[in-house]
């Protein structure tokens, strides 16, 4: 029986396999479309039903992607790459295998930065392999356990996924949610992933605890301590958050249980979202029993040259160190301008029109902050992009003031949909033009003499009344700056 | 009991991952037959290895859309289905 310890001696240890469907027109060994579909069981032929003789053929845009994610995280691809089956017998694969990848995965020792709490962290990559995506099963009458009959619908069996398996090298929930963040960001960047997409992002963990002082100040960790640590995997993860909120759970639930002297059962659970709890679930089958063997279908892949031929773009790190040395920002307006790339593509594209610093004052902070204010994201304003270059255009040539500008142009196109040049007109916001204002400022001298007195003799709060009136008289289109200086100016005459 | 390398448990097991359901008389039956089958096989034990390089690699295809099959279509084998879906019993 284990000793009873200190909450303090206690640390916990994580590792991830991420799997993630890769964004390609067609599955990986079939020409079936991934879109995804009104109709279930619309998206399926002969291959990906698993129907006999029929012949996988893998898709050279799903290997070009797993290409592309291994050189986003540094990683080998090796000379020679092979392909598998999974045996198992369950219906959301019809065949009763799955076609993956064992011991020669496509990409091999990678590495992601991620920032947590300020601190880079480097996160071990140990490989990351392709594999077909299982179909759906609805339960019906009941739950997993209990229900009447199952449903299958094979629209997503063979969408082409990623599994990324991750060192242990996490030392609290909230670095696994950085990392997760950092990948899907990297992932979007490649093109080979949408977030947006129902299931895109599954996630499982192995999770231990051990003693605090077995875990070196570098955060390194002896591998036989970790061997001899029961760890239990967590499955059904599927967001940052769930796993985030997962992770703490089942930390604190294996500390509590080494903290009353009890043993961590060596187990698998299930993430119930829903109750904020895991679950144990009946143990299934071993590595052993998948009896994996190759995939005499699919001949071996030798693409470790494509790693040179194809390109990838601007990855988020490099692209915000750019920002910065190219245009001079600070580090926190790089950040939010990199934080996706349609924000970074459409901030170059203004700053190169414009000024960099009018742009990044009007794309990180007049846009997102009122985006963000309405729960909106950018893509749900792509198709306005040459709008919101017109309104920064407005404010750049001086023909509307910043303010209306900000709190009126830029707000009314994203609550009424209208677009500037019609916001300006309906609302007469158009600078009034120099003869208007210097006509009113006239008038106002002229009709307040009191005022014009008390300037003369020195309170200056005398002047704040007479652009007060100016503005009234312009509708408040004229810039209060430029009215209090032709106050003056004409004051002094 | 035989004297098979393979006892009448392994038997039990494998039929689980099978999801097949075997009488004891069908388990120590097929627990003398795997033993057989196994042994037929040790005698790839004999064949000397060569290492032969493998004609084929990079058997790919264009990321390009095919038509898939109707709903009717794909659904044609099945025993039962239900709101365009296969049907079958509880999997837990």
């Amino acid at each position: 029986m284990a000793q009873v310890q200190e909450r303090s001696d206690l640390a916990v240890v994580i590792g991830l396999e991420v799997h993630v469907q890769l964004e390609t027109e067609t599955k990986i060994f079939c020409g079936c479309s991934t879109e995804p579909a009104a109709e279930p069981n619309t998206r399926t032929c002969p291959v990906c039903l698993g129907l006999p003789g029929a012949l996988p053929v893998l898709n050279e845009g799903a290997v070009e992607a797993a290409v592309k994610v291994g050189k986003a995280i540094d990683a080998d691809i090796p000379e020679t790459t092979e392909f598998h089956r999974k045996n198992y017998y369950y219906p959301d694969l019809p065949k009763n295998f799955q076609i993956t990848q064992y011991d020669s995965p496509i990409c091999q020792d990678g590495e992601l930065e991620c920032t947590v709490e300020g601190e880079r962290r480097t996160i071990g990559i140990e490989r990351a392999h392709l594999e077909e995506d299982p179909g759906s099963l609805a339960h019906q009458g009941g739950s997993i356990d209990t229900a009447e009959y199952t449903l299958v619908d094979y629209n997503r069996a063979g969408t082409p996924l990623m599994e990324i398996v991750t060192e242990p090298d996490f030392r609290g929930a909230a670095e696994v949610r950085a990392f997760l963040a950092k990948l899907e960001e990297v992932l979007e960047y490649l093109g080979v992933f949408d977030p947006e997409r129902d299931g895109s992002l599954r996630i499982d963990a192995n999770l231990s605890v051990v003693d605090a002082d077995e875990i070196g100040a570098d955060g390194e960790i002896d591998e036989a301590v970790l061997e001899g640590a029961n760890r239990t995997e967590v499955k059904n993860i599927s967001s940052h958050k769930g796993a985030e909120k997962a992770l703490a759970y089942e930390a604190q639930r294996q500390k509590n249980a080494v903290e009353r002297g009890r043993e961590v059962e060596q187990e698998t659970r299930h993430w119930d979202e829903s109750r904020g709890i895991t679950v144990s679930m009946r143990s299934k089958e071993e590595e052993k029993d998948y009896r994996y063997f190759r995939e005499a279908d699919i001949p071996p892949l030798q693409v470790s040259d494509w790693k040179e031929e194809i390109e990838i773009p601007e990855l988020p790190d490099a692209r915000r160190e750019r920002f910065q040395s190219e245009y001079g920002l600070s580090e926190e307006a790089a950040d939010k301008l990199t934080s996706t790339k349609q924000v970074a593509d459409f901030y170059e594209s203004v700053a190169e029109a414009f000024d960099p610093d009018l742009a990044a004052t009007w794309v990180a902070d007049e846009l997102l902050g009122e985006l963000n204010y309405r729960d909106m994201a950018i893509t749900d304003i792509e198709e306005r992009f040459d709008e919101v270059e017109r309104l920064i255009e407005l404010v750049d040539d001086e023909e509307i003031t910043v303010k209306n500008a900000r709190e009126t142009v830029l707000r009314s196109m994203l609550d009424d949909g209208d677009d500037p040049d019609t916001i300006v007109d309906r609302e007469g916001l158009g600078k009034t033009s120099g003869d208007e204002v210097q006509a009113a400022v006239e008038e106002a001298i002229e009709e307040n003499p009191d005022a014009v007195e008390d300037y003369h003799s020195g309170e200056d709060g005398a002047i704040n009344f007479l652009v007060g009136q100016v503005m009234q008289k312009t509708g408040g289109s004229a810039d209060p700056g430029d009215v209090n200086g032709l106050l003056r100016e004409a004051l002094e005459e | 009991m035989s004297d098979s390398p393979v006892d009448p448990d392994e038997v039990e097991h494998i039929a689980g991952l099978a999801r097949v359901e075997l009488s004891a008389e069908e388990r120590e039956r097929f627990a003398d037959q795997f033993g057989e089958i196994l042994s037929a096989f040790e005698a790839l034990d004999e064949v000397p290895e060569t290492d032969s390089e493998p004609e084929l690699t990079n058997v790919m295809r264009p990321d390009e859309v095919r038509d898939s099959l109707d709903q009717a279509e794909a659904l044609r084998n099945a025993e039962e289905t239900e709101d365009g879906k296969f049907k079958g019993p509880r999997v837990s």
